[in-house]
């Protein structure tokens, strides 16, 4: 069988019930292919054994980009290449760098980590997910099963699993 | 297990589920606009054309069209501009600082108050623009770009461009952290929607589906721009304050600017956020989500920085007495008792005495009575802005050139213009994207509901 081509659904309505789910599922060894929920659900990515997100470390980097590219700007022309008096200070008047400079740090500390994270979850406006149930936006959490990972299961012993670890319905997926 | 607080006032009443909140919420984007939408918006842009004739005006003619003089150089452009960016200073707040303290009553304000922060910052930034004279040049003197003059770059060590940097990061990144809000919310119409809306609102929400592993980066993304946009948002005030502090005007050369502002900043965004949020869940029947609790917590804050800004006034006149300044002393009696008095008791009865009457659990849940003090709080912070920089430069260093400001029909004109285009973006907002963040309220419907949906 195709990997990721056809599923089994277990759709949970409460989220207390979807996180023991989670652990019971994965504890009868079945492999989960991803959990689609209405809202944050808090404690999910440690129950799906999903490491931390890295994100804030691409904020940090990127925010230090911005702290060296506005120092580098504003030295180089208020000092090297068109030095000037303004107030009687020192061309390179370093106290007065700083309220840019912690701009320009939010500023590319944001819109990084915000583009790497539309890069990373693959969001774009011409993006065309796959909607596993028009209910996961509304009401409804859904844990999708690749019956191709778990081809030693079977239909049946995935669908039994669902229902047992609190389902309330379980239902079958295929994308072309 | 269920556990509800019996200490704690629930923050969604009337016994919602999740299908609740997706259907109010997305009920007004889908239906048809009402009467009165209609007709709000008719006005908002009837505002809008009449004060861009104003606008056209000044551009056209140059800022002569506008009541300034030789003495009083900065008048109802700035005082309108730090108006507005003060009101832009609630939205942020909301979403970022309340969410560092995790302060889950924001979730249902937080979408209409960060939209009411991005308008109001475009009203602001209108302003100093306007007052370039010629706009289509202002990207040279505002931005650090190669020009001609060898390149002559602008000057980083003053003010007006820490502004310039401070306004534009803080649009943007309020704009940010409002959008990717908004997308598992656009997905929620997307998937409820047929057609061409099924389409735009796809669009908008780029793909979202809901993944596990998509939150948790929504979440770690929503945390760490919470974390950069605090000390932005109270970095965006003092650098407007630093365009009055670092100067050497009496009665504006002071360090507690900072401070003040941000306070008076926080403390009239409220007031803003209460005046919309009042009409909007009556108007959209969200009065189980923006509860009376919500309204009370909101009046706290107001009473809170009302204080603290009735004792930076108190402060700044104890301050001029005190330092021995000739100068700073006379442009404090000045401002109390001179020509601009009735400018400076009415700041001091809308700003320091109005809010008062909100310790009175009465008044701060009673709807009519925030309403209206909410208006009063606004016109307050208005004069606020009108005494410290009209009073402080109307009576300068020679008699000789004393000046009284009067404005022109232009400087009105330009001020109806924001308020057209501020309630034009308003109603648009509140009609076609969902005012409350579902996905955000869903999370806390079973543990904050004052009946727990099972």
């Amino acid at each position: 069988m195709e990997r990721d081509k056809n599923f089994v659904l277990g759709v949970f309505d409460d989220e207390d019930v979807l996180l023991d789910a989670v652990s019971k599922v994965r504890g009868s060894g079945v492999k989960i292919h991803e959990v689609y929920s209405p809202f944050p659900v808090h404690g999910i990515d440690d129950v799906l054994g999903y490491k931390r997100s890295r994100l804030p470390i691409a904020a940090f980097l990127f925010g230090i980009l911005g702290t060296t590219l506005a120092l580098v700007m504003q030295f180089y022309m208020m000092k090297i290449d068109w030095p000037m008096i303004i107030g009687g200070k020192d061309h390179a008047a370093f106290p007065d760098f700083i309220p840019v400079t912690f701009e320009l740090t939010v500023l590319l500390a944001a819109f990084g980590m915000v583009g790497v994270f539309m890069v990373s979850s693959n969001l774009k406006p011409w993006a065309q997910p796959r909607i596993f149930d028009l209910r996961i936006t509304d009401d409804k959490h859904v844990m999708a099963i690749d019956l191709a990972t778990n081809a030693s299961l079977g239909e049946e012993k995935i669908g039994d699993i669902l229902k047992s670890s609190g389902a309330t319905e379980v239902n079958k997926k295929s994308f072309e | 297990m269920q556990v509800t607080s019996s200490v704690r006032e629930p923050l969604i009443t009337g016994g919602k589920t999740l299908k609740d909140v997706t259907h109010d919420v997305s009920r007004q984007v889908e239906g048809k606009p009402t009467l009165g939408w209609i007709l709000g918006l008719l006005v908002a842009v009837g505002a809008l054309l009449l004060g861009s004739l104003a606008l056209v005006a000044t551009l056209w003619e140059g800022i002569g069209m506008w009541g300034l003089n030789k003495t009083i150089g900065w008048a109802w452009d700035i005082t309108n501009f730090v108006w507005w960016v003060g009101i832009g200073h609630a939205g942020t707040l909301i979403s970022a600082v309340l969410l560092l303290f995790r302060q889950k009553w924001r979730m249902a304000i937080n979408r209409a108050a960060e939209a009411m922060t991005i308008f109001a910052v475009i009203c602001a930034a209108m302003f100093p623009i306007i007052h370039m004279g010629r706009p289509w040049l202002g990207a040279y003197w505002a931005l650090p770009l190669p020009n001609t003059f060898g390149s002559l770059w602008v000057n980083f060590n003053s003010p007006l461009l820490w502004d310039v940097f401070a306004i534009s990061t803080y649009f943007s990144v309020s704009l940010v952290f409002w959008y990717i809000g908004l997308i598992p919310d656009f997905a929620t119409i997307r998937d409820r929607a047929t057609g061409l809306r099924k389409t735009i609102y796809g669009a908008l929400s780029f793909g979202w589906d809901g993944a596990a592993k998509t939150w948790s980066r929504y979440e770690s993304v929503a945390l760490i721009l919470a974390g950069l946009a605090t000390p932005l948002v109270l970095s965006v005030h003092t650098i407007v304050s630093f365009d009055f502090a670092t100067s050497v005007i009496p009665g504006w050369h002071t360090t507690i600017f900072p401070p003040y502002f941000v306070a008076g900043a926080i403390f009239s965004g409220f007031a803003m956020v209460l005046t919309l949020m009042i009409i909007t869940r009556k108007v959209f029947k969200l009065e189980d989500y923006i509860t009376i609790g919500h309204i009370e917590l909101m009046n706290i804050v107001i009473i809170i920085t009302g204080s603290i800004v009735g004792i930076a006034y108190i402060t700044e006149f104890f301050i001029a007495w005190y330092s021995g300044v000739a100068a700073e002393q006379y442009a404090f009696i000045n401002r109390a008792f001179g020509p601009y008095w009735w400018a400076y008791w009415s700041m001091m009865t809308c700003n320091v005495i109005s809010p008062q009457l909100f310790w009175f659990k009465k008044i701060r849940t009673s709807i009519v009575a925030t309403f209206i003090l909410s208006l009063v709080v606004n016109i307050g912070m208005w004069f606020e802005r009108f005494v410290i920089i009209v009073t402080s430069l109307h009576r300068d260093f020679l008699p000789s050139s004393w000046a009284m400001f009067y404005p022109t029909l232009s400087d009105i004109g330009v001020y109806l213009f924001t308020f057209g285009l501020f309630f034009t973006l308003f109603l648009l907002f509140a009609k076609f994207f969902p005012v409350i963040n579902m996905a955000e309220v869903k999370s806390i419907v079973k543990s904050s509901s004052e009946k727990v949906n099972k």
